[in-house]
């Protein structure tokens, strides 16, 4: 190389770097612009209202089948919610299987998978623009949504291969299609395959884009405002890492601080409550009022009710089938155990993390209300409260935090980072199972998927919240299409296996080891 | 009462040590030995999907190699000892799982080494042969 050469190859990054501001803004913008333009028919056609209302049909489905499996498994998560207990504690767990995956493990992993940025950036969007009762009907959708995934998970571990050398694949594909050929139903495949590629697009989405999102916007909230896209290089720089290089130590170290972490969020979310204990009643009088009256937010109750019914399956994807590619590592000889214990997860994820974030920033006082009315005041575009310093997302929830610890607010971001990079490496997981699914298993074939996820996570970081948060939902709303279908078809041998096993255990036949 | 010894024996020099002065102990007594191997495994421990996947696969990995390499070269160094000796592989908590190894083989004693953790780090989470001390049902000898 000449030195002429050398010298223009030295001044290009420079010169990069100095116009990277003004370039930074555009390229965010243009990246923004062409992934709203190319995903808009898709979230369109997921959101579309029944006619004549503002009710989306998706989220009707959902919460139909949470109640029909509630109806249909005569209250399954509340009557066996003591069993699910004793089985994570390893009450049942063979001592001579000590080294195999338990239960607590599998549901820590699937929780960590969900626990994330639905439950601090996730409640915060949907309080912030379905007001205080949003929360009543996330959490009833939260204890529906148990029986939809006891029903998931169950058929998770049923139908998943096991292969000769040990590991096992496992998830909706495969009860899909085993499934279906051993009830003599037609279509197995074809849903397995549609199921897939959602499956895909949701990993790309929710549990891609909108975790890069939001980390950024975490980070900038701490930092100061620069460009989506270095976010997102950097991310997939570590992710890439992980998924593709297979460096376990990032992994473990994720693996063991997320759970640290969110124990500490609902410890600090419980102080804060504690510390305004006499605010507790008029909380919960917002959020029964709001539920049932919407106190003036958009949409009154019905948008109170969407915004919950949408954040509670969102955050805790019952009925999406995702939980049932992690469960399905457990050692067990009874599908239906994994059910028990898979159901405890819409309960820790919604019914206490979520709560605790809603509850923080209702009696923290961030939306902000008319004190002659009581009713709730909105912004300019009339979509969402406003708040007492105009934050949205997770910067809602930042705030409120703040208001009581100065100090949380950098705990929050770093929680929000890994709980963001724990997600991600779960979803890539499920994406992954999706894709060898369609394509066939093989080194080459994995490396494309991982570096297409890869890819995403800096579309996700630079893009606007937007249409990231709207593609996410849709994507993953469109996998609980498939699968809700899928599992009327299969509830019948979920029923079977329930009753076997209740009555194995009363006879004693199943009993504690321990 | 049967007169077996449970040994706990993980490889290292100082197991080697404490197996020397049990295996004399059994001569004189006339005892049998068993060689007790456990894998440090928590049921509560968390694992990413993909150690998930694998795990079935990886344990039966782990017991292979601690048998071919721990404890098979061990019994064969043993055999002309003139003392009878088996062996027990397990996953769990060190300490707990000594004590179910000695109450399914009806042992009489365990003995164990001292090494391990030393310091801050035991201080704080315990040793093995002082949690050992405090919950076995046998008599324990700790080796220096």
């Amino acid at each position: 190389m000449n030195n002429k050469l050398k010298a223009a190859a030295w001044a290009a990054p420079a010169m990069l770097a100095a116009t990277a501001p003004a370039m930074a803004q555009s390229m965010d913008q243009k990246i923004n612009d062409m992934f709203a333009s190319s995903t808009g028919w898709f979230v369109n056609f997921i959101f579309s209202p029944f006619p004549g209302t503002s009710f989306p049909w998706i989220v009707a489905w959902l919460v139909i089948a949470a109640t029909i499996f509630t109806i249909y498994f005569g209250l399954i998560q509340f009557r066996a919610f003591p069993h699910s207990i004793s089985l994570v504690k390893g009450d049942y767990s063979d001592p001579n299987d000590a080294g195999e995956v338990s239960h607590f493990q599998a549901l820590a992993t699937a929780l960590s998978g969900t626990v994330g940025l639905g439950n601090i950036a996730g409640v915060a969007v949907a309080v912030g623009i379905g007001g205080p009762g949003a929360t009543f009907w996330m959490i009833l959708a939260g204890l529906m949504g148990m029986a939809s995934k006891f029903t998931e998970c169950t058929l998770g571990v049923k139908y998943r291969n096991e292969y000769d050398d040990g590991t096992v694949s496992g998830g909706p594909m495969y009860y899909m299609t085993k499934g279906f050929a051993e009830r003599g139903l037609p279509a197995g495949k074809f849903m397995a395959v549609l199921f897939s590629v959602f499956c895909i697009l949701g990993a790309l989405g929710g549990g891609n884009m909108f975790q890069a999102n939001q980390a950024h916007a975490q980070i900038t909230n701490v930092v100061g405002d620069f460009p989506g896209w270095i976010t997102g290089i950097i991310f997939a720089g570590i992710v890439f890492a992980v998924i593709v290089g297979g460096l376990k130590s990032i992994a473990s170290v994720t693996e063991k601080v997320v759970p640290f972490m969110g124990v500490l969020y609902v410890l600090t979310a419980l102080i804060i409550i504690l510390m305004n204990a006499d605010m507790i009643g008029w909380a919960f009088g917002q959020i029964f009022a709001g539920a049932f009256t919407g106190l003036g937010v958009a949409g009154g109750m019905v948008g109170a009710l969407i915004q919950g019914f949408k954040r509670a399956a969102f955050s805790n994807e019952a009925g999406v089938g995702s939980a049932a590619i992690a469960h399905s590592a457990v050692r067990t000889k009874e599908p239906i155990t994994e059910g028990f214990v898979s159901l405890l997860e819409p309960f820790i994820d919604t019914v206490v993390i979520c709560t605790m974030t809603a509850l923080v920033i209702i009696i923290t006082g961030q939306l902000v209300s008319d004190p002659a009315t009581g009713m709730y005041l909105l912004d300019e575009g009339g979509a969402t409260i406003q708040t007492v310093d105009g934050n949205k997302g997770v910067a809602l929830t930042s705030a409120a935090f703040s208001s009581a610890f100065g100090w949380f607010k950098y705990v929050l971001a770093i929680a929000v980072i890994l709980f963001a990079f724990s997600t991600m490496i779960s979803w890539s997981y499920y994406g992954l199972k999706a894709w060898t699914f369609l394509f066939g298993e093989g080194h080459t074939k994995e490396i494309v998927f991982k570096v297409i996820f890869c890819i995403f996570v800096v579309i996700g970081a630079s893009a606007n919240l937007g249409p990231v948060i709207d593609f996410s939902d849709a994507a993953i709303f469109a996998m609980a299409v498939v699968n809700i279908v899928a599992l009327y078809f299969l509830m019948p041998i979920v029923k079977r296996e329930l009753n076997s096993y209740l009555s194995r255990l009363k006879s004693g036949e199943i009993h504690k080891f321990h | 009462m049967s007169n077996k010894i449970v040994v706990g024996y993980d490889g290292s020099d100082s197991s080697k040590a404490t197996l020397d002065f049990a295996v004399e102990l059994a001569k004189s007594q006339g005892a049998a030995i068993v060689v007790a191997h456990v894998l440090e495994w928590s049921p509560y421990s968390f694992l990413t999907p993909n150690e998930l996947e694998e795990r079935h696969k990886r344990r039966g990995e782990e017991l292979e190699r601690a048998e071919k390499a721990v404890l098979a070269p061990l019994v064969k160094g043993l055999s002309d000892s003139g003392v009878e000796v088996t062996t027990a592989l397990k996953y769990g908590g060190i300490a707990d799982t000594l004590c179910d190894i000695v109450k399914a083989e009806g042992a009489s004693q365990v003995i164990v080494g001292r090494t391990g953790n030393s310091g801050l780090s035991s201080r704080i989470f315990g040793s093995v042969a002082g949690t050992l001390a405090q919950i076995s049902p046998v008599p324990v000898t700790i080796v220096p």
